[in-house]
Parts: C-alpha cells; structure tokens; sequence
C-alpha cells in the first residue's frame, strides 16, 4: 500500500484539518504538453459549467428527481477517466454527470437525460442518476448505494470467463465502503482474480454524515486490506496525480488480472444534491470545501499559468467555448421531444411474452 | 416418454443448456465440489470444469449481482439459491437491479440471467427456511416469475429461462424434486427445441363443477385432490397457473366461465397472496358467472413452526382444500358433498 497523498495532520480526522495551500500537493507539470493539459482544464470546466447549468435548470423545474452534482471533483472525473481506456468499462453511482460526458457521452444527451427527454442517453428513462450507455461503455450510473459493486464486479467475472483484456473500474462514495456489498464484492474479485479497480472517491461527507462518523477505519484506502486488495489514496484535486495513479492500477489490473483499490479525496463544493444547503457543516468545514485552494479548476488554473501554458487569451477562449458547449446541450435538451406516453410498455422486457400487462392506471383489468 | 423424477428433468437440461451455449454457466453456493444442496448440478464440476461450474462464497448480494453484471456483458448465467429464503439477501440486487437495468436505462442492456430456487414448506426446517415468497418477485414488473410443477415443464420452462433475454425466477420446491412423471424423448439433449412459452398457464385436467387453481407443488396437490373428489362423482377443473409474472389470467377466468366456481390452493400466506391477485382477478372477468364466492386455501398466519403437527396443520393438503370445494359448491345448491 502506498498513500501518496496524505492530508496534513495524519488521517482523515476532521475536513478541517485538511486545509492546504496549493504548494503542499503540487507537483511539476512534467513534460505533458501545453495541449494535453489545456485538454484536461477544458474538460474539467466543461463539467464545472455543467453541472452549474444542472443546478440552474433544476432551479427552473426543467430537472427533476433527486440531482447530485461533481462540482469539486472535477480533477477526479477527468484523471480517473482518462486513465481508462475506450473499451475499459464503468460503473458508478448517483453523482455521475461527469463520468456520462467523460467517458464518451454527448454532453447534449447526457442534458436531454437531465431533462428527460426523448434524445436522453436512456431516453428519458432513467434522469440524473441512470446515465448510460452501451457504445462508450458506461453501463451505468445506480442510486443505491452499493449496487454498483455487485454488477461491475460481475461484469470483469465476464471480461475474465470471455479472455478479454479489458478492464472494469467502479467508482463510489465514501459512504459506500460500509455497505455489505462492498465486502462481498471486494471479496469475489480477489477470491476469481477480476480485472477492477474500485474507486472511492472521498468527499469526506456522505450526506451529512463524517467519515469519522460511519467507518471505524476512516482511512479507506486500507480497508482492501482484508481481501488483501493493494490500496492507495490520491489527492483528487490534482488531476495529473488522479491520472497517473488510477492508470498505473488500471494497468496493473489488466496485466495482472487481479483488483485494486484507490481512494481519491476532494471536496465536495455544495450540499449532498442540488436541494441541499448543508446546514449541518461548520463554518470551519464550509470554508474549507469551497475555499480556493482546495478548488481543483482554481489549482490547475494557477499551474497553468505559472508554467505559462494558460495564457488570459486562452483562458477566455476556452471559458466562451465551453459556456456555449453548455448553452448548446441546453438548447438540445430544451428542443428535445418529450417521450410520447405510447411507447410506456416498450421496456418492460427484453423478450416480448403473452400476457405482458399494458394497463393503464385506470383501465379494467380484461377489456372487452 | 421416459418417466424421471423433477430433480433429474432439471439436471439433464441445465446440462444441456451448458452444451448448447458456451455463454451459459452456473452459479451459486455448494454448487460445483458438493454438487448442490439438492443435487440439481450434480456431475457438472466434473464434465464443465470451474469456469462455467462457479462455486460461491456465502455472499447471495455480491454472487446474485455478480450474475447480473456477467448477463450485462452477454453471458447467460444460471444462479442457484439454496433456498428462496436466502434470496432476501440479495433482494435488492433482484428488485432494484436486475428487474431494473433493461428499463431504466431505455432498454439498452437486457439481463438474460435465471435464478433458481426452491420454496416450500414441509420439511421441518422452520420459520425461516419454510416460506413462499415468490409474491415478492411476482410483484415486480420486469421480472418473469416461472413454477413449474412437473418433470416435464420443469424441463420446458428452464430450457425456455435460459434464452429468455429477461431476468426469470425460476420457483422449483423441495416437495417436488422426488416427484416423478413422463418427459418426453430427448429431453436431456443439446438441440432439443421443446421451450415452453413463458406467460401461459395451463389446463392440467378437465372438469366441469369447479376450477381448482394452484402453481408449483399446489398444482400437483390439486391435481391429486381433483382424482380423489372424481371418485366421489366431483368433476374439479385444474388450472396450473405455470408462469405467476406474466399472469395468464384469461385462461383461469375462461375455466371459471365454464364452471361457475373457483378455489385456489396456494402454499403461502392468504393475506395479500398470489391467491388474493387470482380471487381479484375472477371477480373482475367472471362476476356474472360466479355462482359462490371465491375460496382460498392458504397456509395458516403463522411463522412456520417446527414441530410436525404444528407444522402439518399450518399447510394446506388434500382434506383441506377437499372440504374448501365441498363447501364450495354446496354453498350453491350445485352438489353437497
């Protein structure tokens, strides 16, 4: 087990011990060229802008349901993303708007889904929280807690039974590495040998609830250490660190045809879903989330422009066309058609069956 | 026709499902070195080796949804659960996953996955080993629910389970896998084609003063019950009702049309059975024909308890659902028993 990336003061004891400057975790820009890393800062506020945009429309009843948002994980989406490759599959949970555009989905469509719509990426079927699709490989975004794990789990047993060389990564929360499907989970993978790399990504809160608060072993990297599944922690701020070390366990897993586990940490910006307004945080812990310096677009932007890789000129260019990336999936999503009440019984099953009910609420069980 | 016993109709066609489609393979607890709690995958260790033979840890939630995610990426798994009681472990992976991923993601993954288990009371095992709770998944829109009751739908039904692209329960009961009866030539081979249409109930024996409806081992009860009562001039009507998700509901209410009387047996609780579905579902196809109310026979509200005599008057049996239809059709002035 390695922690690369330690918060001060030891383990996760309190968020607010966590404050750090940015010279704390900044390590060198490396030799990545200027347009690989303005490529990631675009992608990252191309999820900031998003996911405001979410916010904005839920706002304007155009998104309904239950809306959780990436905002403060940015650097993570987009490290653990592209150290994946095309044919590499994911699995996450609820907060997943940015895994749905970073691994290959339109943002318009992923929009459209929000708005629940015909063009959505599950048709207007599954909302915020069911993000998918079969050609980029993201088989799903799941709202219960855990469920996630059994399924990518199962879908590396079918990598592994096939031969293939690809491998499964599954993201969840912090919260989740208390649910019984995490053991059961963790255990199978090691126990058949699967190609997964589980990922937790840590904003410290699940809900309102600590870390502290739910996992007596609050350092959740270690706690692989059962199923003797190596495990490390990086700063999810950083998206050249997110990259490099979920690349190096994606790869480890493909070759060694065995699980891993990396926790990566952030901050979550806002409250649990768009219609949370995190009362239950300190001051001290509020501060700490949405300060600059724990902003992971705030911190790239200033290496950037330290290394003058990101220049004023190129930070407006960049800013406009990503705002009207943004303006555009709204558009699409707002002109999209709604689903038309016809096609209500067309995925109930795969394989069409007699007696299929197509009742309508009120209509008599045998029509005449 | 060759006479088998339930166990070995399902053994011979989950193994030649294995040889027909390199996709399909087992899963489960006990299944592969000990052969299975009740011996339905025995021999499969040997002739299929560990890949497609999965031995499990006790973990039904991680194996069940293990399932799930493989049917996600196009194999056919075919999971065992020791018992249907066990499948409240892993309940949220059947209701909230595997019912769930075809539809909530606009149909673009089916999950062609069984899983089987068996149900039933009967056998001393107590409270928490003895229930049917198959109304939980019959509840439950994209799952198809399948209770065979004889060797030969047993066959029928699991070979059509297994290429069927949806997620399918496959209800089998320990009180049936001794019970014996015809399947016919060829039953056990690869390329067999006799696949049973999922969704439809069946007309078991014809009879004209009552239906008699049941599915998995109350189907063969009644059957029993209807040549006892024929021996005393009663002609009971069978319907086993074979598939509870979809629900067949036309061929039952014709049955009642016919004969103007129905009982249902059923091996689970009576509050909010499967039993009170059927009842509804007469009152609203037959109520002109009806000529008593609908009778039900279910088990006594009770934890199942373990000693024999508690236990054997908790379950229906052939006196009790007899005396259900005597009382039944003398309510009408059609016949006193």
């Amino acid at each position: 087990m390695a922690d690369t990336a330690k918060p001060k003061g030891g383990a996760a004891r309190s968020s607010g011990s966590r404050r750090r400057t940015r010279k704390d975790t900044s390590p060198s820009l490396g030799d990545e060229s200027p347009d690989t890393l303005l490529d990631y800062y675009r992608r990252m506020l191309l999820i900031r802008r998003f996911e405001e945009r979410t916010a904005q429309a839920y706002t304007q009843a155009r998104v309904g349901g239950y809306c959780h948002l990436n905002l403060g994980e940015e650097a993570t989406v987009v490290g653990l993303m592209t150290a994946l490759k095309e044919t590499d599959y994911l699995f996450t949970n609820y907060r997943d708007h940015g895994y749905a555009i970073e691994k290959g989905m339109d943002p318009k469509r992923v929009m459209a889904e929000l708005y629940g719509r015909s063009d959505g990426v599950s048709k207007g079927w599954g909302g915020s929280m069911h993000m998918y699709d079969t050609e980029s490989r993201m088989l799903g975004g799941y709202g219960i807690v855990g469920g996630q794990l059994p399924l990518a789990t199962g879908a590396a047993l079918a990598v592994s039974y096939k031969g293939g060389d690809e491998v499964v990564m599954c993201q969840m929360g912090d919260g989740t590495t208390n649910i019984g499907a995490w053991h059961e989970s963790l255990n199978i993978a090691k126990l058949w040998n699967l190609p997964i790399v589980f990922v937790v990504v840590n904003n410290f809160t699940g809900m309102g609830t600590t870390v502290e608060m739910s996992s007596a072993e609050p350092e959740l990297y270690k706690r692989g250490a059962a199923f003797r599944i190596e495990g490390e922690r990086v700063d999810g701020r950083d998206v050249l660190a997110v990259r490099d070390t979920a690349a190096r366990l994606v790869e480890r897993a493909r070759q060694e045809q065995t699980p891993f586990l990396l926790e990566a940490w952030s901050h979550r910006q806002k409250g649990h879903s768009v219609v949370d307004p995190a009362k239950y945080r300190t001051d001290e812990q509020r501060d700490t989330a949405r300060a600059d310096e724990n902003d992971p677009i705030r911190l790239f932007e200033d290496r950037l422009t330290k290394a003058g890789v990101l220049t004023d000129e190129l930070r407006d260019e960049i800013a406009a066309a990503v705002k009207s990336e943004v303006t555009e999936a709204a558009d699409f999503a707002e002109n999209s058609p709604k689903p038309d009440v016809s096609t209500l019984f067309d995925y109930t099953y795969a394989t069409p069956v007699p007696n299929e009910s197509r009742r309508m609420p009120a209509d008599p069980v045998f029509a005449e | 026709m060759s006479v088998i016993t339930y166990r070995q109709a399902l053994r011979d066609t989950l193994r030649a499902e294995m040889l027909r489609d390199e996709n399909v393979f087992v899963i489960g607890e006990e299944i592969g070195v000990f052969e299975g709690s009740y011996k339905i995958t025995e021999g499969l260790l040997k002739e299929f080796g560990p890949r497609r033979v999965k031995d499990t840890p006790i973990a039904e939630e991680g194996f069940v949804g293990a399932a799930i995610g493989a049917a996600m990426l196009g194999l056919r798994p075919v999971v065992e659960l020791m018992t249907i009681n066990f499948s409240l472990i892993a309940i949220d992976q059947i209701i909230n996953h595997a019912a769930k991923i075809y539809g909530m993601f606009g149909g673009q993954t089916s999950v062609p996955m069984v899983i089987r288990t068996p149900g039933g009371g009967g056998q001393q095992l107590g409270a928490t080993h003895s229930q049917n709770i198959e109304l939980f998944y019959s509840f439950i829109p994209g799952l198809k629910v399948l209770a065979p009751s004889t060797p030969a739908e047993a066959s029928s039904m699991l070979r059509a389970a297994i290429r069927d692209d949806d997620p399918v329960l496959f209800l089998e009961n320990l009180g049936l896998y001794n019970s014996k009866g015809e399947v016919p030539e060829g039953y056990a081979e690869a390329d067999n084609d006799d696949v049973a249409t999922i969704g439809r109930a069946a007309v078991t024996r014809e009879g004209s003063d009552i239906t008699l409806i049941g599915y998995s081992r109350m189907a063969m009860v009644a059957n029993q019950v209807a040549e006892k009562l024929a021996q005393e001039d009663i002609s009971v009507e069978v319907v086993d009702l074979r598939s509870l998700r979809p629900l067949d509901r036309q061929t039952f209410v014709d049955s009642v049309k016919k004969t103007g009387a129905a009982v249902i047996c059923e091996d689970d609780w009576l509050t909010y059975g499967i039993g009170a579905e059927i009842a509804a579902s007469i009152q609203e196809g037959a109520f002109d024909y009806l000529d008593a109310p609908v009778r039900r026979v279910a088990m006594a509200e009770v934890p199942m308890p373990y000693a024999k005599p508690l236990e054997t008057a908790a379950l229906p049996s052939v006196e009790s659902i007899s005396t259900a239809i005597k009382e039944t059709l003398s309510a009408v002035g059609k016949r006193v028993g």
